[in-house]
């Protein structure tokens, strides 16, 4: 039988800076049984511009991204839980009372995170595996509460070593371009976080969200530390 | 930002101090503390969707509710003022004392007073005003201003109370909570009773009865408004609900939101003056309805802030908060909620950057007992502010390129391999340690991975694409 049909949305940051995590993104969903398309000339959603409230720019970008997705069919997977939800739930705000308002709502519909998809969707049996690693996950910010996610990636960990990890669900400070425009803060954050981490006594740390894990993993490499910092489809990309 | 961003230079001048630390440990107490209390309570749920449609149900029946109120006060013997803004609200109080001679004042929490800074406008009329919150008392000896709605000092430590006592009040120094506690009630005691005037704030007020609702937990309340001859209560115009069973929802999820507790210890209700066979009450009860620009947030994109009951619940949630603490919002309403509030009342001009500090977590509004939308009006405001030119010029012509860039296949691919080769110059084994520009504020604290010299769609048109 042949699988469910996807497209691959990987997101700017990905795709410039860890195309890895859209390699693994593409093995996990293959490996889930999909047959995954990577619709052309993708770039960035406009979330980085809609959050700084560059509301022109930000549409500029939404509407690339929605006639992009807009050419194809079937559910629109997307390894970010920030992402997925600028697409799913800002792009209809961003058009509403404009001619693109239909547009948005329809690809908005076929949005899905990756850990969504994989779990509410396909209910896969498949899991995540990092041999040899004591996993410690940090649930994103958007993902969390603008999508509900947690069960899900609770579900394709159950198979790794995971330890606590306090503040879980707290920001770690990434905030987009809160990081640049109020790096102190960011920092302050960040380093808390990190400190959590570092107690947690996890050599990996996993997460969603590959704005996020950038952040901590700048973090905790200019702290010297060797925690690793992988994205959950890295784990589910070897996974069984 | 740009250089005459304010947050992030008060944020910077606080974090990692004792006064941060302080907050740090004050905001995680009071999160476990509400966390237990809502957990315990299996229709939180509800009563938080009950508490938003009671709130919002007022604000769109405002005039109609102060209206009712207003007379229903004044049939019970109280007056009832209304004051445009911040100086008329001051004058009208400075009447009322100069008219009954009250030259003794003594205070319960109220942030409406600190908003239009009633205390620096009575004392430079002669007056002396005591507070009598425990914690605005410490605020006010220590000549400080409070950083947190519910908790004035949170940013002070027991050691620096027990400093200040020593300084101040000329007590022997100690740190124990129970005896500065002692302290601070022998020596108000007399202050209460030799008080001409009690001013106070009102937490609620409800237009069926004309009744005002004092929550404390601390009894001062209850005797700055039985003791004094007078009592004057400042009320924000948006703290009102139309019926005693709206008001009964609403302080089921303050206390638990607020401070943890199922029920603070006082809730007052006050109905009018002293009555002929009261034992005790004031002769005079007056409220001062205060607008100083809620008609014009009620008018505009964030009405809904004015939903807030002021719990504080989302200043402790807050990472930004808990990080830099109150005092960086440089504002009596500081955390998510005062982000929106202090831009609304007093302008945007020069407060448009609270709503930039944040990092959109959403944690404000999960916590939020009326479930107000915070970080929609934080983009809200955001878009006024960069609407009306207000971000710096890297950001607005860097992100326009980035826009326009990013839409055009070819011009994009062009962008990240130059990206890629400008990423190698200044990397090494993979990783950039400093960025020039804007860029140092990811490369202070973080290493950055170089851009990849084969992208996601570059490996895909090479390994996959037709």
């Amino acid at each position: 039988m042949e699988g469910p049909k996807v497209q691959l949305f990987v997101t700017c940051l990905v795709d410039s800076l860890a195309p890895e995590v859209g390699r693994a993104t593409l093995a996990a969903l293959e490996n889930a049984g999909c047959t995954v398309d990577f619709p052309l000339d993708q770039a960035c959603c406009g979330q980085p511009a809609f959050n700084v409230g560059l509301v022109a720019d930000a549409r500029t970008m939404a509407a690339q991204t929605l006639d992009v997705l807009d050419r194809t069919n079937g559910p629109v997977v997307i390894p970010s839980g920030s992402c997925a939800v600028m697409v799913a739930h800002h792009y209809e705000e961003l058009f509403a009372g404009t001619e693109r308002e239909e547009q948005a709502k329809r690809v908005a519909g076929r949005v899905r995170e990756l850990t969504q998809y994989l779990v509410d969707d396909l209910d896969t049996a498949n899991r995540a595996v990092c041999d040899g690693c004591t996993v410690a996950y940090h649930y994103s910010c958007h993902g969390l509460r603008g999508l509900g996610l947690d069960h899900q990636a609770d579900r394709l960990l159950d198979g790794t070593t995971r330890v606590d990890l306090d503040g879980e669900k707290e920001c770690c400070g990434f905030g987009g371009l809160f990081a640049i425009e109020m790096p102190a803060v960011s920092t302050a954050i960040m380093n808390e976080k990190l400190d959590q981490v570092e107690r947690s006594g996890a050599g990996t740390l996993v997460g969603g969200d590959v704005s996020c894990l950038l952040h901590m993993a700048g973090g905790l490499r200019r702290r010297g530390s060797n925690i690793e910092v992988k994205h959950i489809a890295e784990l589910l990309a070897d996974g069984t | 930002m740009s250089e005459s961003v304010t947050f992030l230079s008060r944020a910077e001048a606080l974090i990692g101090t004792r006064e941060a630390e302080a907050v740090e440990n004050g905001v995680r107490s009071f999160l476990a503390l509400r966390e237990r209390v809502v957990d315990e309570f299996p229709i939180m749920g509800a009563m938080r969707s009950r508490a938003r449609a009671i709130r919002l149900h007022s604000l769109s029946h405002l005039d109609r509710l102060l209206s009712h109120f207003a007379d229903q006060l004044e049939a019970a013997g109280g007056r009832v003022h209304w004051a445009d803004d911040a100086a008329e609200a001051r004058q009208i109080a400075a009447d009322i004392l100069e008219r009954t001679g009250s030259k003794r004042v003594v205070k319960s929490k109220s942030m409406v007073s600190e908003e239009i800074e009633l205390n620096h406008h009575l004392e430079g009329l002669g007056v002396d005003v005591v507070e009598t919150d425990l914690g605005e008392f410490i605020a006010q000896l220590a000549g400080d201003t409070p950083s947190h709605i519910i908790a004035p000092v949170m940013h002070m430590t027991r050691q620096d109370i027990g400093r200040l006592f020593a300084a101040e009040l000329g007590v022997p120094y100690t740190e124990d909570p129970f005896e500065l506690n002692r302290i601070a009630r022998e020596h108000l005691r007399a202050v209460f009773l030799e008080a001409d005037a009690g001013v106070s704030g009102v937490n609620m007020a409800v237009a069926e009865s004309g009744s005002l609702i004092l929550v404390t937990n601390e009894g001062n309340g209850r005797l700055i408004t039985t003791a004094p001859r007078v009592h004057i209560a400042l009320m924000g115009m948006e703290r009102i609900v139309s019926r005693w069973e709206d008001a009964a929802v609403v302080l089921e999820t303050l206390a638990r939101s607020a401070t943890g507790q199922r029920l603070s210890v006082y809730t007052n209700v006050i109905t009018g003056p002293r009555r002929e066979d009261d034992p005790d009450g004031p002769e005079e009860l007056h409220v001062i309805v205060v607008d100083n620009g809620r008609s014009r947030v009620l008018a505009g994109e964030t009405a809904e802030i004015l939903a807030c009951i002021r719990c504080g619940a989302c200043l402790n949630a807050c990472p930004v908060f808990r990080t830099a603490g109150g005092h960086a919002y440089g504002s009596v309403y500081s955390g998510p909620m005062g982000a929106i509030v202090t831009p609304g009342l007093h302008g945007m001009e020069p407060w448009w950057d609270l709503p930039y500090a944040s990092t959109l977590c959403g944690a404000c509004e999960e916590v939020c007992p009326v479930g107000i939308q915070i970080p929609r009006m934080l983009l809200e405001l955001r878009r006024q502010a960069a609407s009306e030119g207000r971000l710096p010029g890297w950001l607005e012509k860097g992100m326009s390129r980035y826009a326009k860039t990013s839409v055009e296949p070819a011009k994009w691919a062009r962008a990240k391999r130059w990206a890629s080769r400008l990423g190698a110059l200044v990397s090494s084994r993979g990783w950039i340690r400093r960025l020039p520009g804007p860029g140092r504020g990811w490369t202070e604290s973080r290493d950055l991975p170089k851009p990849a010299r084969e992208t996601f769609n570059d490996w895909w048109s090479a390994n996959r694409g037709s």
